[in-house]
C-alpha cells in the first residue's frame, strides 16, 4: 500500500479549523496507548490530565497563571512564524525581559512608587526586544542563520542569569541560596482576584496582546505584509515590503512580548529573580503558536490547552504517580500531530492499495 | 481512424486511447499517436492542451489512467524513465532537467544506468558532440553556461544512450533562429540516420519547414492527424485554437519623435547581484508616450536583471540612471516608482507577480496598496475589504478572467487566466509607464491575444511601454521598436519596419550592428 | 599535561563531529533535518539504558544508532510523505526526544553508567606527544575519523554519492530523469539518524558515563552549525569539531585554574563561539549561494 498526496485546488476551510482537534484528539489516543505501556489506567491517568484541574476555582486560576506566559510568548512567535522568520529563542528572550525588568527593584530598592511596576514591565519588554534584535540583526546585515542564533542565545541568557542570581545579584540574606532579594510591593504585578486565587495581571496582558495582534493580522496592511512576505518573499518585494525590516519587526514584537511574559512571570508569580526561570515556556510556546495554527485567537485557546497538560502532570503525578517527565513527551507528540494534520488543508491524502496498482499495470499490458 | 502510415515507414510507437486524469480534469483524453521509423512526428497544442502530459507518460514519469503503448509492435508498459530508455526512448525536456552545481559529464552520468567512470563519460560525450557540432566541455559547471550550451548537454545526454525515439519540448522557445536553424540541422541528421523525433512545438513555420506527420491536440484530446507540409500556418492554428484568433491590431502612430519620453534609461549598470546572474552594461532606451519597445533576446542575458533594476526591486547608485515622467528616480523604490505613474508585471506569475496562496483581492492589494491608498487603505492601517473586493470584481470582468469561486486564491487559476488578471490589476491604473516582462508566456492564445491589444490600446491612449519577451513572433506583433539584450548590453532600437527575423537574430547572438561578421557565433 | 589536553579535546570533539556528519549528508539530500538535538538525545538515553542492562557499552552503542535511525523515520515520514515544514518538523522532533528521553532515563539518574574503554595499539601508543591521540583512544573515535574519511568518498567518488548530490541540488530535475528523490531522501535521513543516535551514545558512554536530563546542552545545534560553517564539506566539519573541541576544552581548563572570570561566562564561550563562526562564514553571501544544496529545505511532491 503506498499513501499519496493529492493537491487540493483551494486549500481547505473545513480542515483548517478541523486539523487541532484532530491533532488533539490523535494525541490522546497516543497518550492512553503510552500509559498503558507505562503500566498505568489509561482513562484514570487522562482524567486526572484534563479534567481534574477544571474542577476547581483555584485550579483554574494556576491554568491562568501558567497560560499567561504561553500565550504571550506565542502570539509573538505567530507573528514571527508567518513571516518565514524562525525565531526559537524566545526562551531567551523571556530571560532578557525578567532580567532587564528585575534591575529596578533589585538595584534600586529604595525606590518605591507607583511607577516602579509600569517601569519594570516597559524594561521587560525593552530588553526581550533588544534581545530578539541580535538574531535579526544577525540575520539582515550577515546573512546568519536566524534559528541557529536565536537559538544559541537562549543557552547564553540562561547562563548570564545564572551567574546574576548567584554573584552580584544574590540576595546577601538568603542563607547563600541563588536568587535576588524579594520584590517590594510597588514591583509585584497584582492578582486579578486575590481572594479567588493567583491569577495575575500576566493573563490580562496576554489576552490583549492576543486581540491586538489578531485584529493587526486579520485587518490591517501590516498584517497583510506579514503574510506576503513570509508566504512569497519575493512577491512581497514587489509589493514594496521590505524583508529586512519585517526580520526587526518580527523579531522585535515577539521578543517584547516573552520580554513581557519573562517580567510578568518574575513579578507576579515568583516575586524575585531566581535561577529556576528558565523552564521552557520559550519552547513549550513553539507547540502553542502551531496547534494555534499561527492565529492569535487560536494561540489563546491552545494555550489553555498546554498549560493544562501542565497542570494535568502535577495532578497525575500526585495521584497516580505517572512523573511529571510525561508532560513533555506528551507535548511533542501534540505537535508532532498538529504539524501531521496541517497537511490535510492543502492535500487530500489517498491510499493506493497494492492490488490497484497491480491491476493498473496489468491493464497497461492487455 | 486511419492507421496507415504515410509513405512506407516502419512503425516505432503505436500510442492507442492513452489517458490521464488529474483530480477531476482530464489531462489526457483518449490519445492515439503513431510514429513511424525516421520520422520527425509534430505533436501540436496549446499551452495546456496536454502535450506535456502526453510525452511525460511517454517517457514514464506519468503513469496513464487508462489506454495502451505499442513499441515496435509489442505492447509495453514505460513505468518510469530508466524504462523508457531501455527501450530506446530519449527526452530533451524544456526546463531543462540539469543540475546546475554539477558539471557537464556529471549531469550526463546520472541518466545512465551503467557505472562507467566520468572520464569515459566525459571523453565519449566531448567525442559524440564534435561529430555533431555542438561542441561541449564535459568538465564546466552547469551553472555557468548558456541556455544554448544546456541545451547541448540535453541532447547529447539524450544521442549517448542511442535512442531510436528523441522526444524534444519546445527545443527551440530558447535559442536564436541561428541557433535553431543549427538544431534542425542535426535533427535532419538524426532522421537520415534512421531516429524518429517528436517534435513538439507552436511554432508552425518550423514544424511546416521540417515535420513529416503531425498530431494536434486541442484540451486534452487529438483533434487531427495531418501532413503538415500540406497545410497552412493558419489552417495549423486553426487546429489548435479550434477557431479564428483575432489577428492583433497595431495602429500606426504619428509624430512619436515629438512625444514626451516617459520612461528614461541613462547608462544603467548593475553589478550581478548573485553569481549565476548577469550584470548589466550602460544600457540607454528612451520609451515615448504612444508608443511600445519590444526587447528581444535569449533567456538569462540580463532580462530578469533589468527588470528588477527598472521596478526599483534593486536600486541604482544613480538618481538619474532611470527616470519615470521626468523625475529621476534611481534610488525610489517601487512603490515610489509606481506613485509616479509606473507599472509593472514580472516574468514569474506566481510568487512574485502574485502570492499563490491569495486570494485574488488580496493580490490586488499587493501592487495598489501604496497607489491607491486612499481608496484601499483605512486609518490605523485598516484594509477596506469591499473596496478590494468590487475592484477585484472590476477587473476580473474587464479581461475576462475564468475563474472557479467568487474570490479565488491565485494558486487555483490556469496561467493564462490569472496573467490576465495580473495585466488587469495595472491597466486598472491607467499607468503612464507600463513594464512587462514575458507577458504571455505559457499563455493559450486567446488570453495572449487579448494581453496584447490591450498593450498596444494602453500605448495608442498616451502611455509608454516596455515589453521584454522571448517570443519573437509576439514582438513582431505589437512593437513598434525593438531592441536586443545580450550579456547585460541593449542595442539601439529597431524600429518595426526594419527589423527582420534574421537581423534580430544575429543580435540575439551576440552580434554588434555594423561588425555582424566579426565573431560568427557557432550555434 | 598537553596529551592529556588534546585527547580530551577529541572527546569533546567526536559526538559533534559523528552528528554533524550524518546531518551533512542529510542536507546534501536537499533535507534540512533540525531534530539532531533530540535524536542525539534519544541516543544518549538509550545507549546508556542499554548498557547498562546488557553491561555491553557496544551493545548500547548499536541501540543508540537504531534508535536514533528509527527516530528520524518519524520526521521523514512528515517531511517526506506528508510533505510537512522541515524546520517546523525538526523543532518537534528536538521537542519530542527531549521529552520522551527524560521520561525513560527518569530510572537512570543517579545510576553509575559504563564505560566504553579506550583500546591502546601497543608500542605505536607509546610515541610522545601524538602516540596516545592517534593510538590509544576509544573505538567510536577512530569510526568518527573513518565515518569522515567514508562520507568524503562516498559523496565526491561514488556515482550513488553523485545522485545523492544530484537530489539536493534540484530534485525536479532528478525526479525527471527518473531518480528516487523520496527513497533517496529517507536513506539520507535514516543514515543522519544513526549518527546523531551515536554521537548521543557516546556522550553517555565515554564523555560522561552517566544520564543527565537535557544532557546534549545543545550540541545537536552546534552540530547543524557547524555543517554551515564547513560549506557542507565533510573535512571542514571535522575541522570545525575539533575547533568546537578546543574551545569547550579550554574554558573548562580556564576554570579549573579559576582565572577570576565566572564560570558561566566561560561556560557560554562555545555558543558565543558557534554564534560569530556563524556570521563569519554567512557574510559572504556569494560564498554561501554557491555552497549551500539549492533544494535544502525545499517541500517535493512528486506528480504521478
Amino acid at each position: 500500500m503506498r499513501l499519496e498526496l493529492v493537491k487540493r485546488p483551494q486549500h481547505s476551510a473545513l480542515f483548517s479549523a478541523l486539523s487541532p482537534f484532530i491533532a488533539l484528539g490523535l494525541t490522546l489516543v497516543a497518550g492512553a496507548i503510552m500509559f498503558s505501556l507505562l503500566g498505568k489506567n489509561p482513562v484514570e491517568a487522562l482524567y486526572y490530565y484534563f479534567i481534574d484541574p477544571l474542577r476547581e476555582t483555584w485550579s483554574l486560576h494556576e491554568l491562568a497563571v501558567k497560560a499567561a506566559p504561553l500565550i504571550l510568548i506565542a502570539v509573538g512567535l505567530s507573528v514571527c512564524y508567518l513571516s518565514n522568520n524562525w525565531n526559537i529563542g524566545a526562551e531567551g528572550q523571556y530571560i532578557a525581559g525578567a532580567v532587564l525588568g528585575s534591575s529596578i527593584p533589585v538595584l534600586l530598592p529604595g525606590f518605591q512608587s507607583w511607577i516602579v511596576l509600569p517601569l519594570m514591565l516597559i524594561l521587560g519588554m525593552a530588553g526581550g526586544a533588544a534581545y530578539g534584535s541580535i538574531p535579526a540583526w544577525l540575520k539582515v546585515r550577515f546573512n546568519t542563520n536566524e534559528i541557529l542564533t536565536s537559538l544559541m542565545l537562549v543557552y547564553v541568557a540562561q547562563l548570564f542569569n545564572d551567574w546574576l542570581v548567584r554573584g552580584p545579584w544574590r540576595n546577601p540574606q538568603g542563607f547563600s541560596f541563588p536568587g535576588t532579594v524579594r520584590f517590594h510591593e510597588y514591583a509585584v504585578l497584582p492578582e486579578i482576584w486575590p481572594e479567588a486565587g493567583r491569577a495575575n495581571w500576566g493573563f490580562v496582558f496576554a489576552l490583549v496582546a492576543a486581540l491586538l495582534l489578531w485584529f493587526m493580522m486579520s485587518r490591517t496592511l501590516k498584517g497583510f505584509e506579514v503574510r506576503v512576505l513570509g508566504q512569497s518573499p519575493r512577491a512581497g518585494r514587489f509589493a514594496g515590503f521590505s524583508s529586512g525590516r519585517m526580520v526587526f519587526f518580527a523579531f522585535m514584537v515577539s521578543g517584547a512580548l516573552a520580554g513581557l511574559a519573562g517580567i510578568s512571570e518574575v513579578s507576579g508569580a515568583v516575586g524575585h529573580l531566581n535561577e529556576k526561570l528558565s523552564i521552557g515556556y520559550g519552547f513549550t510556546a513553539i507547540i502553542v503558536a502551531f496547534l494555534g495554527r499561527l492565529n492569535p485567537l487560536g494561540v489563546v485557546a491552545a494555550g489553555l490547552v498546554l498549560a493544562l497538560t501542565y497542570l494535568g502532570g502535577e495532578a497525575a503525578q500526585i495521584s497516580i504517580g505517572v512523573s511529571d517527565k510525561a508532560v513533555r513527551a506528551f507535548q511533542g507528540m501534540l505537535l508532532f500531530f498538529v504539524l501531521a494534520c496541517d497537511t490535510l488543508i492543502h492535500y487530500r491524502i489517498r491510499f493506493v492499495g497494492a492490488r490497484a496498482a497491480r491491476a493498473g499495470e496489468a491493464a497497461q499490458n492487455v | 481512424m486511419d492507421r496507415t502510415l504515410p509513405g512506407d515507414r516502419a512503425e516505432l510507437l503505436d500510442v492507442r486511447g492513452l489517458t490521464k486524469v488529474f483530480g477531476t480534469l482530464k489531462a489526457c483524453d483518449n490519445v492515439d499517436l503513431r510514429i513511424g521509423k525516421g520520422e520527425i512526428h509534430a505533436l501540436l497544442g496549446e499551452n495546456g492542451a496536454g502535450k506535456s502530459t502526453l510525452v511525460k507518460m511517454l517517457f514514464g514519469s506519468l503513469e496513464p489512467n487508462g489506454g495502451e503503448i505499442r513499441w515496435k509492435g509489442a505492447p509495453v508498459r514505460i513505468g518510469s524513465p530508466n524504462a523508457a530508455r531501455k527501450l530506446g526512448i530519449g527526452m530533451v525536456f524544456q526546463h531543462f532537467s540539469l543540475f546546475e552545481a554539477l558539471t557537464a559529464a556529471e549531469n550526463i552520468a546520472l541518466s545512465l544506468d551503467d557505472d562507467t567512470p566520468i572520464h569515459t563519460i566525459a571523453a565519449k560525450a566531448k567525442a559524440l558532440s564534435y561529430s555533431y557540432g555542438l561542441p561541449l566541455d564535459p568538465f564546466s559547471l552547469v551553472g555557468d553556461l548558456s541556455v544554448g550550451e544546456r541545451q547541448r548537454i540535453e541532447i547529447i545526454r539524450c544521442l549517448l544512450q542511442t535512442p531510436e525515439l528523441i522526444i524534444l519540448d519546445e527545443p527551440t522557445s530558447v535559442l536564436t533562429p541561428q541557433e535553431a536553424d543549427k538544431l534542425f540541422e542535426t535533427l535532419e541528421r538524426l532522421r537520415s540516420e534512421g531516429k524518429s523525433i517528436l517534435y513538439i512545438s507552436h511554432r508552425l513555420e518550423e514544424v511546416k519547414r521540417m515535420c513529416d506527420a503531425a498530431t494536434v491536440m486541442r484540451h486534452g484530446k487529438v483533434v487531427d492527424h495531418c501532413d503538415p507540409r500540406k497545410e497552412t500556418a493558419a489552417s495549423l492554428a486553426r487546429m489548435m485554437v479550434g477557431n479564428d484568433i483575432h489577428a492583433v491590431v497595431r495602429p500606426a502612430v504619428e509624430g512619436i519623435a515629438e512625444a514626451k519620453v516617459l520612461l528614461e534609461i541613462r547608462d544603467l549598470s548593475r553589478p550581478p547581484a548573485t553569481p549565476f546572474s548577469i550584470p548589466l552594461r550602460h544600457i540607454r532606451l528612451d520609451v515615448r508616450a504612444g508608443e511600445v519597445i519590444g526587447i528581444a533576446g535569449v533567456a538569462g542575458n540580463g532580462q530578469g536583471e533589468f527588470f528588477e533594476a527598472v521596478s526599483g526591486e534593486a536600486l541604482q547608485n544613480d538618481p538619474g540612471a532611470i527616470r519615470i515622467a521626468g523625475t529621476d528616480c534611481g534610488r525610489l523604490k517601487i512603490s515610489a516608482r509606481r506613485k509616479l505613474g509606473a507599472a509593472f508585471v514580472p516574468e514569474e506569475r506566481l510568487g512574485h507577480g502574485a502570492a499563490p496562496r491569495m486570494t485574488l483581492s488580496e493580490n490586488l492589494l499587493l501592487s495598489r496598496h501604496a497607489t491607491d491608498a486612499r481608496a484601499y487603505v483605512g486609518a490605523m492601517g485598516v484594509i477596506k475589504a469591499g473596496a478590494i473586493q468590487s475592484a477585484a470584481q472590476r477587473i476580473i470582468k474587464m479581461m475576462d478572467v475564468r475563474k472557479s469561486a467568487v474570490d479565488p486564491e491565485a494558486a487555483s487559476l490556469s496561467g493564462g487566466n490569472l496573467q490576465k488578471f495580473i495585466v488587469g490589476r495595472e491597466l486598472d491604473r491607467q499607468p503612464r509607464v507600463m513594464v512587462v516582462n514575458q507577458p504571455t508566456w505559457g499563455v493559450d492564445a486567446g488570453a495572449a491575444a487579448r494581453i496584447r491589444q490591450s498593450l498596444i490600446e494602453l500605448a495608442r491612449a498616451g502611455s509608454a511601454v516596455l515589453v521584454i519577451s522571448q517570443d519573437l513572433d509576439e514582438l513582431f506583433e505589437i512593437s513598434d521598436q525593438i531592441a536586443v539584450m545580450h550579456n547585460g548590453e541593449l542595442s539601439m532600437p529597431i524600429p518595426a519596419a526594419e527589423a527582420t527575423l534574421e537581423k534580430i537574430g544575429l543580435l540575439m547572438g551576440g552580434a554588434e550592428p555594423g561588425h555582424v561578421d566579426h565573431t560568427p557565433e557557432i550555434a | 599535561m598537553f596529551e592529556a589536553i588534546v585527547i580530551t579535546i577529541a572527546t569533546a570533539a567526536t559526538p559533534i563531529l559523528i552528528a554533524a556528519i550524518g546531518e551533512l549528508v542529510v542536507e546534501r539530500s536537499g533535507v534540512l533535518n533540525l531534530g539532531v538535538e533530540g535524536m542525539m538525545i534519544m541516543g544518549a538515553v538509550t545507549g546508556f539504558g542499554v548498557a547498562l542492562t546488557t553491561g555491553s557499552p557496544w551493545l548500547g552503542f548499536l541501540a543508540a544508532a537504531i534508535v536514533g535511525a528509527l527516530f528520524s523515520l518519524l520526521f521523514g515520514f512528515l517531511t517526506l510523505t506528508l510533505v510537512t515544514n522541515q524546520v517546523a518538523t525538526g523543532l518537534a522532533l528536538t521537542l519530542l526526544g527531549l521529552g520522551v528521553s527524560g521520561m525513560i532515563g527518569e530510572a537512570f539518574v543517579g545510576q553509575p553508567g559504563v564505560k566504553m574503554g579506550s583500546i591502546s595499539i601497543p608500542v605505536l601508543s607509546d610515541i610522545p606527544f601524538v602516540g596516545k591521540l592517534l593510538f590509544g583512544q576509544d573505538p567510536i573515535f577512530y569510526l568518527s575519523i573513518l565515518l569522515t574519511f567514508g562520507v568524503a568518498w562516498f559523496l565526491f567518488r561514488t556515482r550513488a554519492g553523485l545522485t545523492l548530490r544530484s537530489v539536493g541540488d534540484n530534485h525536479a530535475s532528478a525526479h525527471a530523469l527518473g531518480i528516487n528523490v523520496i527513497g533517496i531522501r529517507y536513506l539520507a535521513v535514516m543514515f543522519g539518524g544513526a549518527c546523531a543516535g551515536l554521537a548521543g551514545g557516546y556522550l553517555s558512554l565515554v564523555y560522561t558515563t552517566q544520564w543527565i536530563e537535557n544532557m546534549t546542552a545543545g550540541r545537536g545545534w552546534i552540530a547543524l552549525a557547524l555543517v554551515v560553517f564547513a560549506s557542507w564539506r565533510p573535512w571542514r566539519v571535522l575541522a570545525g569539531a575539533y575547533l568546537f573541541g578546543a574551545v569547550s576544552i579550554g574554558q573548562l581548563h580556564a576554570q579549573a585554574l579559576g582565572i577570576g572570570v565566572p564560570s558561566q561566562l566561560l561556560s557560554s564561550l562555545p555558543y558565543l563561539a558557534t554564534v560569530i563562526v556563524l556570521v563569519l562564514i554567512s557574510r559572504n553571501r556569494r560564498l554561501t549561494m554557491v555552497n549551500t544544496p539549492a533544494s535544502l529545505g525545499r517541500p517535493f511532491v512528486p506528480d504521478r
